[in-house]
Order: C-alpha cells, then structure tokens, then sequence
C-alpha cells in the first residue's frame, strides 16, 4: 500500500512548520502529499438575504483566493523539490473534513500545526489538532 | 463611502423637505397628508362581500381557499412531510460536494427571519383584542393550511429561479409567473407576464407598507411605551425615530455596511428564543390557566361573545394576522428560499413547511396565550391595541420584560426592514431594470416610508400595510393556480425517489 500524507495548512507559521515536516517525511518514503485547506464554514450559521444570493459567488471566490494564496504556491514548491504533491480547499468545519478527507484519499497520516491552542475557547471547545486526534481512523502528528 | 455621503444627503434633504417638521404636531402633520390616500388603497384592495350579515374581504377568502385547495392537492403534504422536512433542516441529504453554498437550514432561518417579527407580537394582540381568544384558533389553523401554500410557492421559486453568469442568484414570483406560465404556451405568457408585473408593483408596495412602515410604527409605538407612554418626551417624536431608524437602515443598504446586516441577522435568531422562552415561562408559571385558556379559545373560536359579526368576525380576524405574520401565499418567502443549494427545489418547499409552522403555530400561539392567560386582552382590563398590549401581557408576569420586548421589537423590525427592502429592490429592478439610478431611486423611496411610517397612527398604517402585503396574493396564487401540476410532478417524482430509499443520506 502506497503510503499517503494528508497536511492541513491555513497560511501561518505553525502550518508551515507542518508542512516542512510533512515534506520531509514524503520526500524519505516516497510517499504522496495531499496539501489541504479548509475553509471554516458551517451549515447552522445565519446569514441575511443579500448573503445567500451572493453566496455561490462568494463560494467561488473563497475556494479560488485560497487556491492561488495558499494551496497552490505550496503544490508548487513540493512538485519543484520532486514530491508528489496535490492541493485540495474544502468548507466546513476544519478537523472534521480533515478526517472525512483522510478517509476519502485512503491518508495513511495526517498532520497538522497545533493552531490557536490556548485561552478559554480552547478549554471550552477543543482544537483543530485535539478534535481531530479524537476523531480520526489514521495517526495524527501535531507539529507545534 | 460616495454612497454614505449621497444616502446622507438625501437623508437631510428629506428632513428639510417640509420645514414645519421642526416644530410641534410634525407627526399629526404626516399622519393627516398621507392618511385619505392609505384609506383609499385600503378600502379598495379589501372590497368585501357580506356573509352572514358580516363584510367579509374577498382577498382573505382567496387565500384561504388556496391553501386549502393546496393542502387538498398534494394530499395534506403539510403533515406527511412534516418528519422529512425536518431531516432536510437538519442536513442529512446535503451534499458533501457543496458545502459552502447555502443550506436548507440557512434558507428557512433566513426566510424566518424575515417573517418572524411584529406580526408575532403586534398581529396577533390586534387579533385577540378585537376578535377576543377564539381568534387564536382560526390563526392557527391558517397556519397549518398556509403550510401548503409556503410548500408550492417554494417549490417554484427555486424551480423558476435566475441563476446569473456572476454566481448570484434571484428567485421569487416575479420569475416563476413570467418562466412558469409561459412554458405553457404563448397565451399563457402574456398572463404570466402581466402576473408578474402586477406581482412586482404589489410587492414594492408591500415594501413601504407591512414590510416597513408597519414596522418602524410599531417599534416607535413600543419605544413611547417603555418610555412613560403619553407622557414621554418621545411621544410626538415618531419622526425623530424615524430618522434615526432610516440612518440604520441607509446605512446598511445605501452604505453597503454589511456588518450591520450581519450582526442583526445573529441576534434576531436569539431575540426569539428569548421571546419564545419568556412566553413559556410565563405559560408554565400559570399552568393551571392553560386549559381554561383553551378552553376559551376553542369556545370563542365557535361562539364568541360581544365580538363584532360572531363567528365569521372572529374566523376573519385570526385568518388575517395569520397571512399578515406568516405570509403564506404571498409570495414574499419564495424570494427569501431561493437562493438555496439543490438539485431538487421540491426540497425547499418541503422546508418552508416550517415557516408558517414556526411563525404561526408556534410563536404565535405563544404570544395568544400569554395574553389571554394575563387576562390583558379584556379591553375593559387593558384598552391598549397592537404591541403595547403584547407588551403589557408580558408585563404583568415579568415586570422589566417590556424593556427586552422593545430590544427585540426594535431588531425584529430592522431585520424585516432589511429583508423586505431586499424583496421590494429585486421587484423594483424587475420592472426598471438593473441600474444604480434605479437601485438609489427605490432605496430613497424605502427610508422615506420609514420616517413616514414613525409619524403615523396605527389604524391607518395597519390598514396600508395589510392593503399592499395582501395585494401580493391575487397575482401570486392566480398563477400558482395554473403552475400546480409542475409541483405535483416534481414532488412525485422526488416523493417516489425518497420512499424507494434512493435519496442519498450523508448523515
């Protein structure tokens, strides 16, 4: 079985620490990178008339700046030192599509950057990376 | 901002307009130049023929026998989609692909949110203190029938709706009138077209009146109340408010501040449970009430005492602040559910099905019984009409309650502002055209009616703003009449589909 590394990324420094880490061990085991992005959404959220005529539109755009910002120059970079690289940018809610995608590309390992985890809300609510090492069917490494 | 500065402007040139408005008696002023006119429109739109002695308005009978004949048509589809609708709100059939485009939930508590409001509050306590507690019956079994009337103008909003090469999208009446009826011929495209028309000018009417100026009255009226009633120093300062509430509402629809929009349309949401809750409170405090005040309810609903034209009376008040509140068969929702991502726009008529549910059926009765348990719709208890009495109900239970009412009063309005000068602005560029002149000509027009809806008395606000919401249903359900077997096809073929177990579950 061809081994799979899943990486989320958001565009910070700790996703970055991520992703090196993810591209060093892809390069050491001839694995495949999936670079992806998950735009924070939610089915319950309320929103005002105006909004949801826009927001096929605005959906388009998301997914496209999130491309060309962030999945895209990452792909690059990775295919130009030689890895098997792919992009993927997603909505929802971020640790869980990050475990309905692992699932989907048969990840064999997801990582990901310990992201905004302190203060209050972390308490209350869990982060990204806790939630995920919750959920997940497949080794999760957290790079802080 | 060149927008701010222009909506400032005319702003201030409309505060000038007419310099009698800085001194005393501005508000009897407006009240007296714009009432005949409101009389008139009125008057005509709720021509009446008697029955049993009593005049009864033929658009109420109009919308009545549609959702009637709706709920008769698709086989009572307001109860056997009831369980389906709800696993729908719930996203159990979205589609993974799509995340990030509207939901089924994001429609229905956008579309309530346009409809949940003053008449929850005002309507049903101008039912009640003029049809006495029976009124609550009629207004509840309107609510179930107009259920069926949601679930078909649903349908075809989304089935008939534009979908822009930009990615917006725009639905509603004025398109499933002009696209639906002229797939059925040449002839019927002439009508259709004519529907359609008729429907826009009606709904920007319905614009000024129930979707603004009812609103901003009510919310002033509530504001003088909370503030000491006659005696406030806001008491003949509707314009005042007026013109602070048409700055917010510029604000947010001239300036482009959508944050305002935003935050408002997250509040509202909790403004209700707030109500909700404080309503059940209140119910369960008094429990031992409860049946005595269905009792009267159901009693009253048959054979009332001292109201004006017996039972027909009564039935005519309830089903009234029923269409008023829930809109059903209006046409205003099906521009609210459009927007929505499906395949299957049988879906979101299925979703709709909780609107009136929620609005009336709920929400409504909650706000009937509070105010017949606190025994406040007795005039000779309590003379008050509209919200003040709403608020007095609330009040002898919770005494600082009316504070939180007027808060969410003042946002119900706006939120209904908003939405409603969405739905009057794809109306009015239906007719005119896409434009920033015409865009800016409509929105003026809108701020206007909200400093002039401050200023007026309630009687002949109520009776203007009823007069252009009810309008919106000759036009609409004429045509739905005729779109009928397009819905009954779709929800066949999607009702076979979900029995066979062939609808994909994603949850």
């Amino acid at each position: 079985m061809s081994l799979v590394f899943l990486v989320g990324v958001d565009g910070s420094d700790c996703g970055s620490r991520a992703l090196e880490y993810a591209a060093e061990r892809t390069s050491l085991k001839g694995a495949k990178l999936l670079v992806a992005h998950v735009i924070e959404w939610s089915q319950f959220r309320f929103s005002t008339v105006e909004e949801n005529a826009e927001r096929h539109k605005r959906r388009e755009e998301e997914l496209q700046r999130a491309h060309e910002e962030i999945v895209d120059p990452i792909v690059q970079s990775m295919r130009e030192r030689g890895i098997d690289a792919e992009g993927i940018v997603r909505h929802g809610h971020v640790a869980r599509t990050l475990h309905t995608l692992a699932q989907e590309f048969n990840a064999t390992n997801v990582v990901l950057g310990r992201i905004g985890g302190s203060g209050i809300k972390a308490h209350l609510f869990g982060t990204v990376a806790s939630t995920l090492v919750q959920i997940a069917d497949v080794p999760v490494t957290v790079v802080p | 901002m060149k927008n701010i500065m222009r909506g400032a402007l005319a702003l201030s040139w409309l505060a000038t307009v007419n310099p009698a408005w800085a001194q005393n008696g501005i508000d009897e002023q407006i009240n007296s130049a714009i009432k005949p006119a409101a009389d008139a429109v009125a008057g005509f739109i709720f021509s009446s023929f008697p029955v049993g002695g009593v005049p009864i308005p033929f658009v109420l009978v109009w919308l009545i026998v549609a959702a009637s004949i709706f709920t008769f048509y698709f086989k009572f589809i307001n109860f056997r989609a009831f369980k389906h609708g709800f696993h729908l709100v719930r996203g159990d059939y979205n589609d993974p692909n799509a995340a990030g485009e509207v939901t089924h939930f994001q429609a229905l508590a956008t579309a309530l949110s346009g409809t949940v409001g003053l008449g929850n509050i005002a309507g049903v306590a101008v039912a009640v203190s003029l049809g006495g507690p029976g009124a609550t019956f009629w207004m509840i079994l309107a609510g179930l029938l107009g259920m069926s009337s949601k679930f078909t103008e649903c349908t075809l909003g989304v089935k008939y709706r534009n979908e822009y090469t930009d990615g917006t999208v725009s639905g509603g009446p004025m398109y499933y009138l002009a696209k639906g009826l002229a797939e059925r011929g040449p002839g019927f495209a002439k009508l259709g077209k004519v529907l359609a028309v008729l429907f826009a000018i009606f709904c920007i009417g319905g614009s000024f009146g129930g979707g603004n100026m009812f609103q901003a009255n009510q919310s002033f009226s509530q504001l003088v109340n909370v503030t000491g009633g006659e005696a406030s120093w806001m008491a003949d300062k509707g314009w005042l408010f007026g013109l602070v509430v048409a700055a917010c509402v510029g604000l947010v629809i001239i300036g482009g501040i959508k944050g305002i929009a935003r935050v408002t349309s997250r509040i509202v949401p909790f403004m209700a449970v707030v109500y909700v809750t404080a309503g059940m409170v209140i119910i369960l405090a008094n429990i031992t009430a409860v049946p005595a005040a269905f009792g009267a309810i159901i009693g009253g609903a048959f054979s009332p005492e001292g109201v004006a034209g017996g039972v027909i009376g009564v039935l005519f008040q309830g089903f009234k602040r029923a269409a008023f509140s829930n809109e059903a068969g209006i046409g205003s929702a099906a521009i609210a559910h459009s927007a929505v991502q499906t395949n299957r726009p049988v879906t979101e008529g299925i979703v709709a099905l909780y609107e009136p549910f929620v609005d009336t059926v709920v929400v409504c009765t909650i706000t009937a019984l509070v105010i017949i348990i606190t025994g406040t719709w007795d005039p000779s208890v309590d003379p008050a009409a509209g919200v003040q009495l709403t608020s007095d109900a609330f009040e002898s239970a919770i005494g600082w309650f009316p504070w939180v009412l007027t808060i969410a009063v003042v946002l119900f309005a706006f939120s209904t502002m908003i939405s409603w000068s969405y739905y009057g602005l794809k109306c009015w560029t239906f007719l005119f055209g896409e434009s920033r002149a015409a865009d800016f000509t409509y929105k003026i027009l809108f701020l206007f009616f909200v400093i002039v809806g401050s200023s007026m008395q309630l009687g002949s606000v109520i009776d203007f703003s009823d007069a252009m919401i009810f309008a919106m249903a000759f036009p609409n359900v004429l045509g739905l009449y005729f779109l009928l077997p397009v819905v009954k096809r779709e929800l066949n073929e999607y009702w076979a589909d979900y029995k066979a177990g062939r609808l994909q579950r994603t949850r």
